[in-house]
């Protein structure tokens, strides 16, 4: 399963994105986040590779999965966790995401973790400070470890993604988790499918790497994988789709259309889930979801690329 | 390059190494066998087998990663850069005398790291140091239990052990040294 070469080096002090990642360094991280995956579990949950390091939460949006699998893989590694919300922070004075990265790194910072509204700011950050910076969302770009946790959770329960069908569904224009998926999946040889409302795709989604259906009913018995997204009302405007019932109807993982999917199909969601809305109960919580595992994967998938970016940024001293 | 060990005088050797860990064991406490990553690892695994043998009983085996306990993760490393690999023990260390298993014991460097990533897991009764081979240079004090065979090397000579499951042949050599350890 693993393909770790034992030449290969991971050079990279930050990671803005899974765009921009080979399929090797791709599958490295994947299998580096192996090797942590037991610390989670055990009673000692701590070791000591980021000891005297310090990590900042830098998020400009809000998050609960995120937030905490950072922090948590963080500490899990003996990093010290700084956490900044934008409520609580001198941005309601109005000081600018680089002043507020800047004075954060002048106090000694090693790892900056950032979520920001606007499409590039880790990037933009990334040229203006010596930390490492671990993007962790941006606008509707990328968010690279929910990326990379989804093709890990696949990864494990499958053996690889090389073939695999899998099927993106619902509110794909708002999202940067269908992006960094369509990469990471992509990249390691899965045919991946947008399935949405023509009015919830991307404009010139026909320059991506994917296929492009408007019918759900048309691709569920056809993929091994689903993942379905969160309608994103806080970014809906106008008007998408005519109402909520009818969006269920057509886009919904209902108990009924699961009984025509494959038997061992795996059901995934990125959280946080509309109950009722984009997936039924009964199949979030049924024997085909894998969605609590992949929040578990998410913390051994940070704590690999957290102790990545800092080995670069180490090496490059 | 000069061999220290053949392939034969490496199977003596690990029969040395068993009859040592025997005399010291029957009678007494659990044992089980923990190979350190890579080489390590599968002497641990031939050590497991020679002892469940003797012993009359199945000696459990694990094998242990110490990256992440390592003491230079934070300095530039040159060429090497060191994989995560996973730790594997199927069983609850507590209570056993653990025989802790590396190919060589040079720095004492690996064996902290070792020391520290096991009490991580659990609380042994006693933790054992075994080695293939030993020589000169220890930084820690750190010593071996358990000694296959005490070779005699200059500082600037390295030695490296070659076992089939990993590298399709059984030697032990001593060379220059190309990098850093």
């Amino acid at each position: 399963m693993a393909l770790k070469s034992k030449k290969f080096r991971w050079e990279r002090k930050g990671l803005l994105g899974l765009r921009e990642l080979s399929a090797e360094e791709i599958t490295y991280i994947l299998d580096t986040a192996e090797g942590f995956e037991q610390i989670s579990s055990r009673t000692v949950k701590k070791a000591p590779a980021l000891r005297g390091k310090t990590v900042v939460n830098l998020f400009f949006e809000d998050s609960t999965r995120t937030r905490n699998s950072f922090a948590l893989a963080a500490s899990r590694l003996s990093a010290d966790v700084v956490e900044f919300t934008k409520k609580s922070s001198s941005v309601s004075k109005g000081e600018t995401l680089l002043d507020t990265a800047r004075n954060l790194e002048a106090m000694g910072i090693d790892i900056v973790v950032i979520r920001h509204s606007a499409g590039g700011a880790a990037k933009l950050l990334s040229r203006n400070i010596n930390a490492c910076v671990v993007n962790a969302g941006d606008g509707f770009c990328e968010h690279p470890t929910q990326g990379l946790l989804d093709v890990y959770t696949i990864r494990k329960l499958r053996g690889s993604l090389d073939g695999l069908k899998i099927a993106i569904v619902g509110d794909i224009v708002h999202s940067r988790v269908a992006r960094s998926d369509m990469w990471a999946m992509t990249k390691l040889g899965a045919e991946v499918t947008f399935v949405g409302p023509a009015t919830l795709m991307p404009g010139q989604v026909e320059q991506l790497p994917v296929k492009v259906s408007y019918s759900l009913d048309e691709v569920i018995e056809k993929v091994d994988v689903i993942n379905m997204l969160r309608i994103q009302f806080e970014r809906l405007g106008g008007n998408p789709f005519p109402s909520v019932r009818e969006y269920s109807h057509y886009f919904g993982l209902t108990v009924e259309r699961m009984k025509r999917a494959k038997e061992d199909i795996l059901v995934m969601h990125p959280g946080p889930i509309n109950r009722g809305l984009e997936m039924e109960s009964e199949v979030a919580d049924g024997k085909n979801s894998v969605i609590l595992e992949q929040v578990t994967n998410g913390v051994a998938v940070r704590m690999a690329v957290l102790f990545l970016v800092n080995q670069a940024a180490a090496q490059k001293k | 390059m000069k061999v220290i060990l053949d392939s034969k005088q490496i199977e003596q050797v690990l029969g040395e190494l068993t009859g040592g860990i025997v005399r010291d064991a029957k009678g007494k406490a659990d044992v089980a066998v923990i190979g350190i990553r890579s080489r390590g690892e599968i002497l641990a695994q031939r050590l497991a087998s020679r002892l469940s043998e003797k012993l009359g009983e199945e000696v459990p085996c694990g094998t242990l990663d110490i990256t992440l306990y390592r003491d230079d993760l934070n300095s530039p490393q040159g060429g090497a850069q060191p994989a995560v690999r996973t730790t594997e023990i199927g069983f609850d260390i507590d209570d056993k005398i653990i025989i802790l298993v590396d190919d060589v014991l040079y720095t004492g460097r690996s064996t902290r790291a070792a020391l520290d990533a096991l009490i991580d897991l659990g609380r042994p009764r006693g933790i054992r140091l075994a080695v293939l081979v030993e020589r000169a240079g220890r930084e820690f004090p750190i010593q071996a239990d358990y000694t296959g065979y005490k070779a005699d090397v200059a500082s600037g000579e390295s030695v490296q052990v070659f076992l089939s499951e990993s590298d399709g042949k059984e030697e032990v050599v001593v060379g220059k040294v190309s990098g850093k350890r």
